[in-house]
């Protein structure tokens, strides 16, 4: 196993142990970037040629000399004695929608192209004062509007590793692939429908969509502001845990973020399962979709080797003492993705009002008579067009004579959903669920430009994931397997609020037990190749 | 819930949006928002009367958070925030004259 492919936590006790130094660490993360990921994305990009094709692309700036000023910085802290942090030398990449101080911050977007954060996001602060070292910023869908990585301003399109002609999943795709080809051990993500979950679960590694809340989301760039959540993908349930651990928690310069304290979330992570509650949905065996011919609503059974990875990891958590309480009902779900078009819509909307060609980003270097127009051109050419339709459909939808028909309406359902998961975990209630298991997707990853381009097929990717999203709640998606194709399955866990260590704790026991199992020990199609 | 984004009403939200779209733009971007407003009229069969007078959802989730001191606080470096303006003259954020338009 090559060094950058260890755990993050085996790697940081290493370098505090002075086992390791942080710059052997760093640079032989940079030599599997260098082997594995081609041509960072940019603007413009030129035609995509054969080798494009056998790469990830999964950056969009590599920030290497200040990766090694932070390395060198750690190797000094350890030679003096000092205490680097939990992440000491552990390499990891960022979403390229959170502002990282001194380095260019796009939001994959023309319109922020040009822009160069001031200052850092919270979580970034500490995540780097725990010694972690910053690879650079990774590619997404453009403001994160997406479930592909297709719609980013900036190419070549990213690759899922296992499949390059398959997409990574999104928004956070960069981040997923990254991850999964050893490119950094760790990534900060976001999510807003299952932005951390879906790319986790195309990808085969781990993703975590914290209680909101839990994570300040100072720094990031908003996309609907009552759903993000900044949380981590990392290639196992402890590496996650630790990082999670070191993001979490209140902050002054976000009035979301809670004033709660935060645990350990490794201490006790390998207390098993044994008596826990843990349920099965059929509201989560199928999906529903419109038919646009008919108007009608299609509801259709998952695909089987979907269902089945979902009820093996059922199969193996009732072996390792969970009772597995099947039949849980969550009737609301199916209403997760319409609700989720308006109320995402209406705050993403509202969100991209700011991006005027005044105080930042991208103005328009064409004519034009007046603010106004100036305003028009520069949206016009630093918005791609999935911001365009989502500014549209935001405006519509909040309009003052559509606000009670569509939004209030939405936000009602939303409130519906959170009773449904409230119902299930309440501790005195009928069911009384530690946790509830479902799969993470419909679908193993689908080939690049399958479904690119349907926006509203494209937003049913998140269809197992959003309802977490619209509760609050917080969930996680593990590796389940591989598909009879090869690709990547994964089973989301979903808690009640607050509840991230329960989360951890089943991950890790179904982890632990199927450590041995012989899907684990393929690797992503880009290492096999590397190696 | 029945209603569909005419071409006329299009144009309004693109005005409204300040926003710019060329016409093979145009035709994808409404046929997209009338497939999205398809998608949601499943809303339409639901009754949210039982949930009408609750909190919305992130008022719901305990966060135990204290009120901060409403204070100015300055930032280190204000010249790194007017290097990200498009242009800037003496400090002041410079945009083109607002036009006029003369009613009737």
């Amino acid at each position: 196993m090559a060094l950058i492919d260890l755990p993050a936590i085996e790697i940081a006790k290493k370098i505090r142990q002075g086992d390791l130094s942080a710059m052997d660490v760093l640079d032989a993360t940079l030599t599997r970037v260098a082997e594995v990921d081609g041509r960072p994305g940019t603007l413009d990009y030129d035609e995509i040629t054969k080798d494009d094709e056998t790469k990830v692309h999964a950056f969009i700036t590599l920030t290497a000399e200040r990766a090694r000023q932070q390395a060198e910085r750690v190797d000094a802290m350890i030679d003096a004695g000092e205490d680097t942090g939990p992440l000491a030398g552990v390499p990891i990449t960022i979403k390229d929608l959170f502002c990282v101080k001194g380095v260019r911050t796009t939001a994959a977007s023309r319109i922020l192209s040009g822009f160069t954060a001031p200052y850092s996001a919270t979580i970034v602060e500490r995540l780097e004062d725990a010694g972690a070292v910053i690879l650079g910023k990774v590619n997404l869908d453009e403001f994160a509007y997406g479930s592909s990585t297709e719609s980013s301003a900036f190419g070549p399109t990213t690759r899922n590793p296992w499949d390059l002609e398959r997409v990574p999943g999104g928004s956070s795709g960069g981040s997923a692939a990254a991850v999964a080809s050893g490119q950094g051990c760790l990534s900060l993500g976001t999510d807003t429908g299952g932005s951390i979950r879906q790319p986790a679960a195309f990808c085969g590694v781990v993703g975590v969509k914290p209680t909101y809340g839990r994570v300040s989301r100072y720094g990031t760039i908003a996309f609907a502001s009552s759903l993000d959540c900044p949380g981590p993908l990392a290639r196992n349930v402890s590496d996650a845990a630790l990082m999670l651990s070191v993001m979490a928690g209140p902050d002054p310069r976000d009035s979301t973020a809670a004033a709660r304290p935060v645990p350990d979330y490794l201490e006790g992570i390998d207390r098993g399962v044994k008596g826990m509650r843990i349920g099965l949905s059929p509201d989560y065996m199928h999906i529903a979709f419109p038919d646009f011919a008919t108007g009608e609503i299609i509801t259709e059974d998952l695909a089987g080797e979907i269902r089945d990875a979902a009820l093996r990891a059922a199969d193996v958590l009732a072996a390792a003492g969970a009772e597995i309480v099947e039949n849980i009902p969550l009737p609301n779900s199916v209403f997760g993705i319409p609700a989720y078009f308006v109320i995402s819509r209406v705050e993403a909307s509202s969100n991209l009002h700011r991006f005027d060609g005044v105080k930042y980003g991208y103005r328009s270097r064409s004519d034009y008579q007046g603010l106004h127009e100036m305003y028009r051109k520069t949206r016009a050419e630093g918005f791609g067009l999935e911001p365009k339709l989502r500014i549209l459909m935001g405006m519509y939808m909040s309009a003052g004579q559509l606000n009670k028909q569509y939004y209030q309406r939405a936000l009602g359902i939303r409130r519906m959903i959170r009773a449904d998961f409230q119902a299930v975990f309440d501790p005195a209630g009928a069911y009384r669920l530690d946790a509830l298991l479902t799969p993470t997707t419909p679908t193993p990853a689908f080939k690049m430009g399958d479904i690119f381009g349907d926006s509203t097929l494209m937003q049913y990717a998140d269809q197992l994931t959003v309802s977490a999203n619209h509760a609050g709640v917080p969930a996680i998606s593990i590796p389940s397997g591989l598909s009879a194709q090869g690709l990547p399955m994964g089973v989301q866990l979903i808690g009640p609020d607050y509840a991230e260590a329960t989360l951890f704790r089943v991950g890790y026991a179904y982890e632990q037990a199927t450590a041995h199992d012989d899907w684990r020990r393929v690797k992503p199609q880009i290492l096999g190749e590397a190696d | 819930m029945t209603d569909e984004i005419s071409p006329e009403l299009f144009e309004k939200l693109v005005d409204l949006a300040a926003l710019g779209v060329d016409p093979n733009e145009a035709a994808y971007l409404r046929l997209e928002l009338n497939k999205q407003l398809q998608a949601i009229r499943i809303l339409e069969s639901v009754d949210i009367d039982v949930v009408h007078a609750e909190p919305e959802v992130t008022q719901l989730i305990e966060t135990r958070l204290p009120c901060r001191a409403d204070v100015w606080e300055p930032f280190e470096n204000p010249e790194e925030i007017l290097d990200q303006a498009p242009q800037v003259e003496d400090g002041y954020l410079i945009v083109p004259d607002i036009t006029h338009t003369e009613l009737d």
